[in-house]
């Protein structure tokens, strides 16, 4: 598995950096942890002729407090979160997705940043961070704007980023108190992927449900809000029917897009998607009390 | 380190070297001047090829040459069949296809450029015209009228009809008391996924006309003969050198399309080359195991009583014949149905059918594990219908224990086993009872156990050469040693078989040390070099030891013999009161009388004072051909536990006991049943090769082809019986295939008792989350339904 011809740049700046990605827009590619966009240049399903290597940039990897909520370097990898104390225990899910994304070696290499660009239909970051909610900084040569996260992942592998973009940062807001949030998975036997992974972020006051952030992956083209499921959710208190109701929407938004492959039929995945949804709710309502 | 003995778990000398990334495999060859190769490969099922055109490719940055099929088609011959079956049907099989593309993969075209990236910028630029074709893909729909045709040679893609069989099941089932209970049995098509591809550079020396292949191959010697007599290339004049090789699991014991292409190839541009295998290559051009459609029937009497077995099998040989491929559904399937079970009556029918898929040959296995699993899940099935548990059915029809020889209703002889010693050894180990206790609290409770024995024997240590060769063997099964002594006294050993995984290097070397004396560090293992030593055969049927040491424990004996009768000369004594032991000659009764191996193999060297007649030097050479195959055998059990909401099935307890004969190195033992037992239940619950209709691979990459990985597996509980083997000289039988062959029925028996109260009788492998989910749905189902029709009743 040999990839085609490529240029490499190893930038050590943002703004050297975003100038490369305009002088060679359209031909060139951000490589971050590489570990998406190098299997697919050796099964040359990708051929960027340029590459434009972030490692080198020193200041992107990083886990800040903010004072409403944290900011996450782009070129933060998976280990770095789930290892994290600041998002163990402001998100928790996030922790503890990253820790169960693939194995060690991806995990010490796969980065937030990479994994929110390449928008997997089967990632689990971009249904983590959904749920949360926040924003994606993305910067040019010349600007930098702020990406609300629900406007984020397009379509499949699309995202609102242009190619002459680089995400430096991830802003994710502070949770009301009295939130639980948790992520289920069910792995693909093969790559490990999710069939179908689903996000809750749960706030609960007294006995009520105030708010409820529901995200799925794996399921559709993209990660996707659940959104009938916040609504079943929300105003109410969270009894087993209840959220059994809820969880039984959860596929609702994906509708006729649901993947079929040899793994799962679309009927086998909304049936897993329900399933998983109804154990993230159940774990993060737990979290909550 | 010092001397080591039989029976001791000597730790793995090469270990170290191979797992601090010193080892040396094909793609660690590199040679001066040296050209890299990529395939253009076949991208539908089943094409006519209208045209090729290479001259964009020709012209590419670093192209050296390209050439088609049609090129080199004289130079190239056919790849062989290695295994005759009356009225075998061989087509032609090209290395390279020039006329028509049967299965994906199929190469068509070879680009020889100045490094492997050229190479592989240029088969892009290959534009091959196909007329595409009708493909088939299923070995019962490819027998069928109207089916699209591979091969002129063989109407109605059948490539063999062959029978075996035993007593006379017609007859036996007439009795009225007979119960015949039906299943049709698929044992689904598996991709093996060795760690190291395959891979070969060619060396071609133009002023002797030699040719050297380094090939990743679990059989140099062969590919050496099959090399020489497909290209016609003088056999001296070829050397094969398999160096270390990251597994094969049976997929690297064919002569290899690639090899030949190779070879021809550099004496073509004069210049060395390389190929080294993708992993997406090796899902398509690397044989396939398995692939079995069988309609399978056993009959038996209320009380348990099993009196026969009937089997009419689809087995599919893929699109050509690769090296073994007659023989993997035949011998080594049908001989083994009768199980470790008296099984009077056997009636077997095999039909090998070519199809648009890459060729199928042996896998880890191989033959047997289609057998066990088919007879295992059939004995279960029985005991199933008539109410009876499956041990108490299983143990009535066991044969007895025995020590020397025991023919069995297929006419073959098995070698010695304790077949109920086994099961009774397992049941130690696993309280069943308490297991069946559990079951029934678990299902009060809404959770889903099941247990699965199974019970296999199996055909190894390949074999007789002369039952061999009557059977279609195209070459001999023997194998070979040689032993030299240094004069320093320590040793060079070089070996017929070669490793690839097994751990040869310590093992042998563990033989000579426990029998010489020789310090085990002071020994070398030399193997897989054609030029190094004398003729083997090769690695594969777990035949190493049983055959291979079996021949090096000849050679040791040779020494023994030659150094016992110098060290008695030399110390002049007689003979009858020279001991040996521990590495050291002593005459007894005579305390400061000794001398050690060494010092003996010394003196073979001085040739100062050789008792009249003897030879200088200490070298010895043995080739050994068996008697009898060997026959390992065993039970195991496992638990299941199967999760309601997803239909996910977790492997929760696996015992196994296992007869090997005498174990050399009780570690090495072990782990080649974890490892064995981990591919049983990779194809029990994951592994599937699977094709569209067409002849496309949807499973072709680790993405989507779900090898089993560590979290699936529990701690095993290994133990062994020990009847050791009178079919050879050290009483070994062999291990590199029983876990794989007892697993998967063991897997499926368990998880069809996890969900036989709801009414499951069979389900075929793997037995995927969604296949447990709708089990479950379905026969849920079934009861809502008969509840209704009761209360309509009513
Ligand atoms: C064996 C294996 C198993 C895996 N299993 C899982 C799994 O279970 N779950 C899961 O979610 N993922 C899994 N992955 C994917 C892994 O998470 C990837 O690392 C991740 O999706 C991409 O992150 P990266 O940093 O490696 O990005 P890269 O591969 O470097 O880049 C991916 C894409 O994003 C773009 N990009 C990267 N960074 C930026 C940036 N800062 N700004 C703009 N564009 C950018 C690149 O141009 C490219 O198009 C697996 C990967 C492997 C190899």
């Amino acid at each position: 598995m040999v990839t085609s011809n490529f240029e490499y740049f190893a930038p050590t700046s943002v703004d050297e950096a975003t100038s490369l990605l305009s002088k060679y827009r359209g031909e060139a590619k951000v490589l971050a942890g590489g570990h998406s966009l190098i299997p697919m240049m050796k099964l040359r399903l990708a051929e960027p002729g340029i590459l434009v290597d972030i490692g080198q940039i020193e200041g992107l990897s990083y886990v800040r407090k903010e004072e409403d909520g944290v900011a996450i370097g782009s070129m933060t990898t998976y280990r770095e979160m789930a290892t994290s104390s600041v998002i163990q225990s402001n998100y928790p899910l996030l922790a503890d997705a990253s820790a169960r994304v693939a194995d060690l070696q991806v995990r010490n290499r796969g980065t937030i940043g990479g994994s929110l660009a390449h928008s997997d239909p089967a990632g689990d970051i971009p249904a983590v961070v959904l749920a949360i909610g926040g924003s994606v900084v993305a910067r040019t040569r010349r600007s930098k704007r702020e990406i609300n996260i629900d406007r984020f992942q397009v379509d499949l592998l699309t995202t609102a980023l242009r190619d002459n973009e680089i995400i430096t940062e991830i802003k994710l807001p502070g949770l009301a108190s009295g939130t639980g949030t948790a992520y289920s998975k069910f792995h693909q036997p093969a790559s490990h992927y999710a069939i179908t992974g689903v996000a809750a972020v749960i706030t609960i006051s007294g006995e009520t449900c105030t708010d409820a952030r529901i995200a799925v992956t794996g399921a559709g083209d993209k990660a996707t809000r659940a959104r009938r499921t916040e609504r079943i959710l929300k105003g109410k208190e969270l009894t087993p029917p209840v959220i059994r109701r809820a969880a039984s929407r959860a596929a609702a938004e994906i509708g006729d897009a649901l993947n079929e492959d040899i793994h799962a039929s679309a009927e086998y995945r909304e049936h897993l998607t329900r399933i998983h949804a109804g154990y993230a709710i159940d774990q993060a309502v737990a979290a909550a009390g | 380190m010092a001397v080591a003995t039989f029976g001791e778990s000597v730790k793995r000398t090469e270990d170290p070297r191979l797992i601090t990334g010193r080892g040396k495999y094909v793609d660690d060859v590199r040679l001066t001047g040296m050209a890299h190769l990529a395939f253009v490969r076949s991208t539908y099922g089943h094409a006519n090829i209208k045209s090729i055109k290479t001259s964009a490719a020709r012209n590419a940055p670093g192209v050296i040459a390209v050439f088609t099929g049609a090129d080199l088609q004289e130079e190239l011959g056919g790849l062989p069949v290695g295994w005759m079956l009356p009225d075998l049907k061989q087509p032609p099989h090209p290395p390279l296809a020039y006329e028509t593309v049967r299965y994906l993969g199929d190469a068509v075209a070879v680009i020889v450029a100045d490094s492997a990236y050229q190479a592989n910028d240029a088969v892009e630029l290959v534009e091959v015209d196909y007329e595409v074709l009708p493909a088939v893909v299923n070995g019962e729909e490819a027998t069928k009228d109207g089916a699209p045709q591979l091969h002129e040679e063989a109407p109605n893609n059948i490539g063999f009809d062959w029978e075996v069989g035993g007593g006379d099941y017609a007859e036996a089932i007439k009795d009225p008391d007979v119960i015949v209970v039906k299943e049709r049995i698929v044992n689904q098509r598996l991709i093996p996924n060795s760690m190291e591809t395959r891979g070969v550079v060619a060396d071609y020396d133009v002023g002797k006309g030699n040719i050297t292949l380094y090939t990743s191959t679990q059989i140099p010697h062969l590919v050496k003969l099959l090399f020489s007599l497909v290209t016609g290339w003088p056999e001296q004049k070829v050397r094969v050198i398999a160096p270390d090789v990251g597994g094969g699991f049976g997929s690297k014991l064919y002569l290899y399309a690639e090899e030949v292409v190779a070879g021809i190839v550099a004496r073509q541009v004069k210049r060395p080359v390389k190929w080294i295998e993708s992993r997406s290559e090796a899902y398509v051009s690397t044989a396939h195991g398995r692939d079995h459609i069988c309609d399978a029937e056993i009959a038996g009497k209320k009380d348990g009583e099993i009196i026969g077995i009937k089997v009419d099998l689809y087995a599919n040989l893929g699109a050509y014949l690769s090296t073994f491929a007659p023989l993997i559904p035949t011998y080594l399937f049908g001989l083994m149905l009768g199980g470790v079970y008296k099984m009077p009556n056997i009636d077997c029918k095999v039909h090998g059918v070519f199809t648009n898929t890459t060729p199928v040959d042996a896998y880890r296995g191989a033959g047997r594990p289609e057998a066990a699993y088919l007879v295992e899940r059939m004995v279960s099935r029985f005991a199933q219908e008539i109410g009876r548990d499956p041990i108490v059915v299983r143990r009535k029809n066991m044969l007895q224990a025995h020590k020397n020889g025991r023919e069995v209703t297929t006419g073959v002889m098995y070698d010695s086993g304790d077949y109920k010693g086994n099961l009774n050894k397992a049941l130690e180990i696993f309280d069943y009872k308490q297991f069946r206790a559990d079951q029934r609290a678990a299902r009060r409770d809404g959770k889903l156990l099941g247990v699965g024995i199974a019970t296999y024997i199996e055909i190894c240590g390949m074999a007789p050469s002369a039952v061999a060769s009557s059977l279609g063997a195209g070459a001999g099964l023997w194998e070979s040693s040689n032993v030299r002594v240094h004069p320093t006294g320590k040793a060079t050993i070089y070996i017929g078989t070669s490793p690839h995984g097994q751990g040869h290097e310590t093992t042998m070397a563990q033989l000579v040390s426990s029998e010489l004396g020789i310090p085990i560090e002071d020994i070398e293992v030399l193997h897989g070099d054609t030029d190094q030593g004398q003729f083997g055969t090769g690695t594969f049927g777990s035949r190493s030891l049983a055959v291979g040491g079996a021949a090096l424990f000849n050679s040791l004996q040779k020494v023994k013999a030659k150094t016992h009768r110098l060290a008695s000369h030399l110390l002049e004594a007689d003979p009858k009161f020279v001991t040996f032991s521990n590495g050291t000659f002593a005459v007894e009764d005579i305390a400061d009388k000794t001398l050690t191996i060494q010092e003996v193999a010394g003196q073979a060297y001085a040739a100062a004072n050789l008792p009249d007649g003897m030879e200088p030097g200490l070298e010895e050479v043995s080739f050994f051909d068996p008697q009898n195959f060997a026959w390992p055998n065993g039970t195991h059990i496992c638990v299941v536990e199967i999760e309601q909401d997803t239909g996910k099935v977790e492997v929760q307890r696996y015992v196994a006991v296992d007869d090997f004969g005498n174990v050399l190195n009780p570690m090495i033992v072990d782990g080649m049943t974890h490892g064995g037992v981990a591919q049983g239940i990779g194809q029990a619950l994951s592994e599937q090769a699977v094709y569209t209709d067409d002849g496309q691979l949807l499973s072709g990459s680790l993405m989507d082809y779900a090898l089993p990985s560590a979290d699936m597996f529990p701690m095993m509980e290994l133990d062994r019986t020990v009847s050791p083997s009178p079919s050879n000289p050290i009483g070994v039988k062999g291990a590199g295939e029983a876990g794989t062959i007892a697993a998967s029925p063991a897997v499926m028996n368990a998880v069809v008792d996890a969900l036989a109260h709801l009414g499951v009788k069979h389900m075929d492998m793997p037995a995927t989350s969604e296949k447990v989910w709708r089990a479950i749905q379905d026969a849920k189902e079934a009861q809502r339904a008969a509840r209704a029709t009761a209360r309509a009743a009513k």
